[in-house]
C-alpha cells in the first residue's frame, strides 16, 4: 500500500474552506467527569447490597428480628444530612475566596461526619454485646452488618479525606485555586449522603416493619 | 504556513521511543516500563500479558480437548480436569479478553482523539497494576498455599462459581478465596480504566472533535467503559459477599441458614451478561475502523452505528436472567427474558448490516487485517443466531450447560473476539511498532486457525444437541459423543499451529519487520498522522479536525467528509 | 475408618496432581503428540459402554414424552428461521466479499463514498423487529404450555433429590426409596398419566437432564422444582446432571425406565418389600451392620439407617453401581466396595479396608439385595 502522498495546503486553499471550530474549545473538566463516573460505579455497587437486603427482609431463621432490636438512629441521620449542608456551603466559601469561613463550615463537616461513625459503633456496640447479633447469628445480622458496615466503610474514607484537607487548611495550603478540587469531594460526600438515606429507609423503615 | 500533514500533526520527538529505550540498560528499561504513567506503554503491556496468558489458558484449553478427545481417557484427574476448565474460564475472561481490550482502548483512544494521554495517567497505571497482581494470585494458586485437608490450591468450582459450591463446607481450603480476590482485584483495576477511559473522551478532545466527531472505535470505548463502570461492581458485591460468607461465617449464600444459592446466580449474571458486551463491543469497535479502511469506504450509518452500540449496552442490562432458564423461574419471568434477550439481537443485526453496507460497492482489499475481519463477520452472525436460538426458552432448557451452549460462546469469544483482536494486532501493529507484520504468515495464520476453529467449535454444536453436557470430564461410549469430540480435538492442532505462526511473525517482525511510515494503510483516523512508533506525547501540535475523517480531508482536499456530516 | 492414613495418602496423592497440573501447564508439545499419535490411554468402561449400545440413541430431537416433543416443535421452527436469516445475510456478506474486492486492473481512485441511508437503516430495524416478535410469541405459548400444565389427580409423584454425586427417587404416594434409576410408567396419549417430579437437592445445585423426555430443570437447595413428563414409548432413557456439581459432576448419571403400567406396578410391589434375609450370607450382613456401610446407606429390614447414600435394599434391581459408572455385577460391585476411587475417583464414599474374607461375605450379601 503506497504511503500518503504529501498535501500540501496550498492544495487544501482551492476548496471550500472547513467550517470554523468553535472558540474557545470548552470541555467539562476530567474531575467532574471522572466523578461522576465514580459515583456510577459506587451507585451499582451499592445497589447489589441493598437489594441482597431486601431480598432477605423476614427471611431470618432465628431472632432477634430487626424490629425487636433496631430504633431509629434519629440524631445520626439529622448529623449526616446536616454535614451535607456545611459542606456546601464551605465549597461556596472556598469558591468566593472566603477561606476562614471556609474552614469552620469544613471543620464542622468532619465534626458531624465522626458524630455519625461513633453513633454507628454505638450501635454496633449495643447490638453486638447487649442484643447478641453479630454477622453470624442469622440473615438480618449478615446483610445488617455488610449493608451499614459498606456505609460506614465509605463515610470514614470521606472523613479521612475531609480531615486531610483539614489540615492542609489549617497549614495554609487550601487556596480559592481548589475549589474545583474540594467541589468534587464535596460531591463524594453528597452521594455518601444520599446512600443513607436510602439505608435508612430500607433498614429502620421498610426492614423493621 | 504550508505544510505537509506531518508539519500539522506530528513531531519526531528525536528518533523513536523504542530507539531511546534501546540506548538504556535492561535494568533501566524494566525501571522505565514499570513506572510508566505513559498510556501506550501501559496499554502494550496491557496486551502483551494478555497475550501470554491467552498462550497459557490456551495450553489448558489444549489440555481440556485431549482429555475429552476420547472416552474415559485418563490423561488428568477429575480434579485436575475441573481446575482447568475454572482457571481456563476465568483467565481467558478477566486475563485475556478484559486486559486485551483495555489495552487496545489504552493505547488507541487519546491516539484517535488527538489527546496527549488518557485524562488520569497515574489512575491508569494504578489499574494496569492492580489488574497485574490480580492475574499473577490466580495462576499463584498452582504453586502457592497448601490448603486445609489438602483439598488443593487451584479454584475448581467453575468460572461463575454458583454457590453453594463455593461455600466452606463444599470448597475446604483456599482455592476458591483465591478465585474471589484475584478477580476482585482484576475488576477494581478495570473499574479504575473505565473511570479513566470515559473522562478522556469527554474531557479530552482535540479542537474541532465534537462528540459527533469522534471515530466509531471512541465511542465505542465510552459504551464499553459505561457497561463496565454499571457491570463490574455487580460480581465485586458478590464476591465480598461470599468472602464474608468464607471467612466471616455470614449467610449470604449459606442454603443451611436461609440463604439463596439464587441469588448468587441473579448477581452473577447481572455482572455476566453485560460481560460479554463488555468483551465483544471493543470487537466491534476495531471492525468499525478495519472495515471501512480495507473496504476503502465511509463507515455506513455513524449515527445508527452509535446509538446501536448505546442500546446494546443498555438492553444488555436487563437479560441476564437468560443463563438462567432452567431454575424454576415462572413463566412470566421467563417470557420477560426471552423478549428482552431477543430484542438485543435487533440492534446486533443492524450493526452486522451497517458493516455490510460499509463493504458494499468499495474496493475490498483483502490483507490479513481484513480476511480476520470478513471471518468475524459470518462467525458473529452465526453466534448471533444460536444467541437467538438460545433465547428460546424452551429450548434453551434442552440447550444450557451443554456443548451447544459452549460452542455458542466460543463462536462469541473465538470466532468474534478472538479473530477480532488478531485483525487490531495486524492493523495497529505497524502503529506501536514501527514495523509491519509478515503478510504471508499472517496469511498463513489465518488460514490455519479459522480451520481449526471451525472444526473445534462446529462439531461442538452437535455434540450438545446429542445430549453431552459441559464440564464433564469425561463420558461414556455409546451415546454419540465419540464422533464430535475426537474432530474437536483434532482442530486444536490447527488452532495451535496457526498460534505458532502468529508468534513466530510477531517475534520476526519486531526485528526485521519491513519498517511501516506513518500511514501504512491510508488510513483516515489521527492516530496514523503520527510517527510510528509515536513520540512520548503523541502530538507535538494538538491536532484540530473538521470531520470524523481527519485524515481523509487532507488526503482529499476537493472533496472533504465535513460537507456530508 | 482409618483417618489418619487416608489424609497422608490424599494429601501426597494431591501433591502429586498439583505437580501434574504443572507439567500438563508446560507441555502442549507433549499433549500435540500423543494426539497425532492416536487414541490417549483409555480407562476401563467397566462395561457401560455396551450397556449403552443396547439402548436406543437419539436425543434433544427423538422426543417420546410431550415436553420434550413441544420443545422439538418449537426447535425445528427456531431452526428454520435462524437458518433462513443466515442463508439471507450470510450469502450477501459472501456476495459483497466477491463482487467488491479490489482488482488490480482498478483505478487508484477511491470508490464513492456513501455515509448512510436512513430508508435501508428503518428496513433492516423493522424486518427483524417483525421476526422477533414472532419468535416471542411462539416461544412465549410453549413456555406456558409446558411450566403451566395442570397436574391431573392420576400423576406419579416422585421427589427427585440430588446429592454430590448421585440421585435419589422418592415415591411418597407409594413409600418407595430408589436411586439413580427413575422408574415411571407408560403413559398412553389418549389417557395419560403422567410422572410430576418435585425437584430438590441435598447439598449444592444440580440439573436433572434426560433429552428424550423433557427439557433439564435444576435442582436447586432450599428450591423446591417441578417438571413433568409423560413418556409414550417403553424403553430405557439416559440422562444425566447438567449443573456443574463438583469432582464427579461427569458421572452423576441417570436412567429412566419406562414401563407398561402393569411391569411398572409389578416393579413398585416388589421394591415396597423389605430385604429378604438369607441365612446363608448372615456374615456378610453382620458385615454391612457394624462397619460404617450402616451409618450412610439404608436396608429395610436390617439395621442400616443411613440417609447419606442410596438406599440399598433392592439394589440388585438396578442395572449400574456407583450412579451409572459400571454395569451392576458382583465383580464390579467387590471392586467398588474395596475402592470406590478407583471406578470414580473423588466419590465420597470412602474405601472400607475390609479383610478380603469380609469383602467378599458383604458382596455375597449384597448379591441378594434383589
Amino acid at each position: 500500500m503506497s504511503n500518503v502522498k504529501p498535501i500540501t495546503m496550498e492544495a487544501a486553499a482551492h476548496t471550500i474552506a472547513p467550517p470554523a471550530i468553535l472558540h474557545p474549545w470548552g470541555l467539562p473538566s476530567r474531575g467532574r467527569v471522572g466523578m461522576i463516573a465514580l459515583i456510577t460505579t459506587e451507585t451499582a455497587f451499592f445497589t447489589i447490597f441493598v437489594t441482597a437486603y431486601v431480598f432477605y427482609i423476614g427471611k431470618s431463621l432465628t431472632p432477634p428480628y430487626p424490629r425487636d432490636v433496631l430504633s431509629y438512629p434519629v440524631f445520626n441521620t439529622i448529623c449526616l444530612l446536616s454535614s451535607s449542608i456545611t459542606i456546601a456551603l464551605a465549597s461556596r466559601a472556598l469558591n468566593a475566596g472566603a477561606i476562614r469561613r471556609f474552614a469552620v463550615l469544613w471543620i464542622i463537616t468532619l465534626a458531624l461526619g465522626v458524630e455519625f461513625l461513633i453513633g454507628t459503633g454505638l450501635e454496633w456496640h449495643r447490638l453486638i454485646y447487649h442484643v447478641g447479633l453479630t454477622i453470624r447469628t442469622n440473615l438480618f445480622g449478615t446483610t445488617y452488618y455488610s449493608l451499614v458496615g459498606l456505609h460506614a466503610v465509605h463515610v470514614t474514607i470521606g472523613s479521612l479525606a475531609i480531615a486531610l484537607v483539614a489540615m492542609l487548611t489549617l497549614a495554609g495550603a487550601v487556596t480559592q485555586e481548589h475549589a474545583e478540587r474540594i467541589e468534587m469531594l464535596s460531591w463524594y460526600w453528597h452521594f455518601v449522603d444520599a446512600v443513607w438515606i436510602v439505608v435508612f429507609l430500607t433498614v429502620y423503615v421498610v426492614g423493621t416493619r | 504556513m504550508a505544510g505537509t500533514i506531518d508539519d500539522r500533526f506530528a513531531l519526531d520527538a528525536g528518533g523513536s521511543e523504542l530507539a531511546s529505550a534501546n540506548a538504556l540498560p535492561i535494568a533501566g528499561k524494566l525501571h522505565e516500563w514499570i513506572t510508566t504513567v505513559d498510556h501506550k506503554k501501559l496499554g502494550l503491556m496491557y496486551i502483551g500479558w494478555g497475550l501470554i496468558f491467552f498462550l497459557v489458558a490456551g495450553l489448558q484449553a489444549a489440555t481440556i480437548r485431549l482429555q475429552l478427545a476420547v472416552p474415559n481417557a485418563g490423561i488428568v484427574s477429575p480434579q485436575v480436569f475441573n481446575r482447568l476448565l475454572t482457571l481456563h474460564g476465568t483467565a481467558m475472561v478477566f486475563l485475556v479478553g478484559m486486559p486485551i481490550l483495555t489495552g487496545f482502548f489504552n493505547y488507541l483512544v487519546p491516539l484517535m482523539i488527538g489527546a496527549r494521554d488518557l485524562a488520569f495517567p497515574r489512575l491508569n497505571a494504578f489499574g494496569f497494576w492492580l489488574w497485574f497482581f490480580g492475574s499473577l494470585l490466580l495462576y499463584f494458586s498452582y504453586i502457592g498455599g497448601g490448603g486445609m485437608e489438602g483439598a488443593g490450591s487451584a479454584p475448581s468450582v467453575g468460572w461463575f462459581a454458583y454457590a453453594p459450591l463455593t461455600e466452606t463446607p463444599f470448597s475446604r481450603g483456599h482455592s476458591t478465596d483465591y478465585w474471589i480476590i484475584s478477580i476482585l482485584l482484576a475488576s477494581v483495576g478495570s473499574t479504575a480504566t473505565a473511570v479513566n477511559l470515559i473522562a478522556t473522551a469527554f474531557s479530552m478532545r482535540c479542537p474541532g472533535m465534537a462528540l459527533n466527531k469522534m471515530p466509531v472505535l471512541v465511542w465505542l470505548a465510552v459504551v464499553d467503559a459505561g457497561l463496565m463502570l454499571v457491570a463490574l461492581p455487580p460480581l465485586s458485591a458478590a464476591q465480598i459477599m461470599l468472602l464474608l460468607d468464607r471467612y466471616m461465617g455470614a449467610h449470604f449464600f449459606d442454603t443451611q441458614a436461609g440463604g439463596s444459592a439464587l441469588l448468587w446466580q441473579h448477581f452473577f449474571w447481572i455482572f455476566g451478561h453485560p460481560e460479554v458486551y463488555v468483551l465483544v463491543i471493543p470487537a466491534f469497535a476495531f471492525a468499525s475502523e478495519i472495515i471501512p479502511v480495507f473496504s476503502r469506504k465511509v463507515i455506513f450509518g455513524y449515527e445508527v452505528m452509535v446509538a446501536a452500540s448505546c442500546a446494546i449496552g443498555f438492553l444488555s442490562l436487563g437479560v441476564w436472567a437468560h443463563h438462567m432458564f432452567s431454575v424454576g423461574m415462572t413463566p412470566a419471568g421467563n417470557a420477560f427474558f426471552v423478549t428482552s434477550s431477543m430484542l438485543v439481537g435487533i440492534p446486533t443485526g443492524i450493526k452486522i448490516f451497517n458493516w455490510l453496507g460499509t463493504m458494499w460497492g468499495g474496493r475490498i482489499r483483502l490483507r490479513v487485517p481484513m480476511l480476520f475481519a470478513i471471518a468475524f463477520l459470518f462467525q458473529f452472525l452465526i453466534a448471533g443466531l444460536t444467541g437467538i436460538i438460545l433465547a428460546v426458552a424452551p429450548f434453551d432448557w434442552q440447550l444450557t450447560d451443554t456443548y451447544f451452549v459452549v460452542a455458542h460462546f466460543h463462536y462469541v469469544l473465538i470466532g468474534g473476539i478472538v479473530f477480532m483482536i488478531f485483525a487490531a494486532i495486524y492493523y495497529w501493529f505497524p502503529k506501536a511498532t514501527g514495523r509491519m507484520l509478515d503478510e504471508r504468515l499472517g496469511q498463513l495464520h489465518f488460514w490455519l486457525f479459522l480451520i481449526g476453529f471451525h472444526l473445534t467449535f462446529d462439531t461442538l454444536h452437535f455434540a450438545g444437541l446429542q445430549g453431552m453436557p459441559r464440564r464433564i470430564y469425561t463420558y461414556q461410549p455409546g451415546r454419540g459423543f465419540e464422533l464430535p469430540n475426537l474432530i474437536a480435538s483434532i482442530g486444536v492442532i490447527f488452532q495451535a499451529l496457526g498460534m505458532i505462526a502468529f508468534v513466530f511473525d510477531v517475534i520476526k517482525s519486531l526485528t526485521s519487520g519491513k519498517p511501516a511510515g506513518k500511514d501504512p494503510w491510508d488510513a483516515w483516523t489521527l492516530e496514523w498522522s503520527t510517527s510510528s512508533p509515536p513520540p512520548e506525547y503523541n502530538f507535538a501540535d494538538l491536532p484540530t479536525v473538521h470531520s470524523r475523517r481527519p485524515l481523509w480531508d487532507l488526503k482529499h482536499p476537493e472533496d472533504p467528509d465535513w460537507k456530508y456530516e | 475408618m482409618g483417618g489418619g492414613v487416608r489424609s497422608v495418602s490424599d494429601s501426597i496423592g494431591v501433591r502429586l496432581r498439583r505437580a501434574g497440573d504443572l507439567i500438563l501447564l508446560s507441555s502442549v508439545s507433549m499433549g500435540a503428540v500423543l494426539m497425532l499419535a492416536g487414541t490417549p490411554a483409555s480407562a476401563e468402561d467397566w462395561g457401560m459402554g455396551a450397556a449403552n449400545r443396547e439402548i436406543a440413541r437419539g436425543a434433544v430431537f427423538s422426543p417420546v414424552s410431550t415436553p420434550a416433543s413441544e420443545i422439538a416443535t418449537l426447535a425445528w421452527f427456531t431452526l428454520a428461521i435462524t437458518l433462513a436469516i443466515f442463508l439471507t445475510v450470510g450469502g450477501l456478506l459472501l456476495y459483497s466479499v466477491i463482487r467488491f474486492r479490489a482488482r488490480p486492473s482498478d483505478e487508484q481512485r477511491e470508490p464513492p463514498q456513501l455515509y448512510g441511508s436512513n430508508p435501508i437503516e428503518f428496513a433492516w430495524t423493522a424486518i427483524p423487529l417483525l421476526i422477533v416478535f414472532v419468535l416471542a410469541l411462539t416461544t412465549v405459548r410453549t413456555i406456558y404450555d409446558v411450566q403451566a400444565a395442570v397436574e391431573p389427580p392420576n400423576a406419579v409423584h416422585v421427589r427427585v433429590i440430588g446429592h454430590q454425586w448421585w440421585w435419589e427417587f422418592r415415591y411418597p404416594d407409594l413409600g418407595i426409596v430408589t436411586a439413580n434409576e427413575l422408574h415411571v410408567p407408560l403413559s398412553d396419549p389418549a389417557h395419560p398419566t403422567p410422572t410430576w417430579l418435585e425437584l430438590e437437592s441435598a447439598d449444592v445445585a444440580h440439573s436433572f437432564w434426560v433429552p428424550r423426555l423433557a427439557g433439564k430443570t435444576d435442582l436447586i437447595p432450599n428450591k423446591i422444582n417441578t417438571m413433568w413428563i409423560d413418556p409414550h414409548q417403553p424403553g430405557i432413557y439416559l440422562g444425566q446432571c447438567a449443573e456443574f456439581c463438583g469432582t464427579e459432576h461427569a458421572m452423576m448419571l441417570i436412567r429412566v425406565v419406562v414401563e407398561p403400567r402393569a411391569n411398572f406396578d409389578r416393579w413398585v410391589a416388589a421394591q415396597r418389600m423389605p430385604a429378604s434375609p438369607h441365612d446363608a450370607v448372615a456374615h456378610g450382613r453382620q458385615v454391612f451392620q457394624t462397619n460404617a456401610c450402616a451409618s450412610c446407606h439404608t436396608v429395610q429390614g436390617t439395621s442400616a439407617h443411613g440417609t447419606y447414600g442410596p438406599d440399598l435394599t433392592h439394589m440388585m434391581s438396578r442395572q449400574t453401581v456407583g450412579s451409572g459408572v459400571a454395569t451392576n455385577t458382583a465383580d464390579h460391585l467387590k471392586i467398588w466396595v474395596r475402592d470406590p476411587a478407583r471406578m470414580k475417583p473423588g466419590a465420597l464414599m470412602p474405601a472400607m479396608n475390609l479383610s478380603e474374607k469380609d469383602l467378599d461375605d458383604v458382596v455375597t450379601w449384597m448379591v441378594t439385595l434383589k
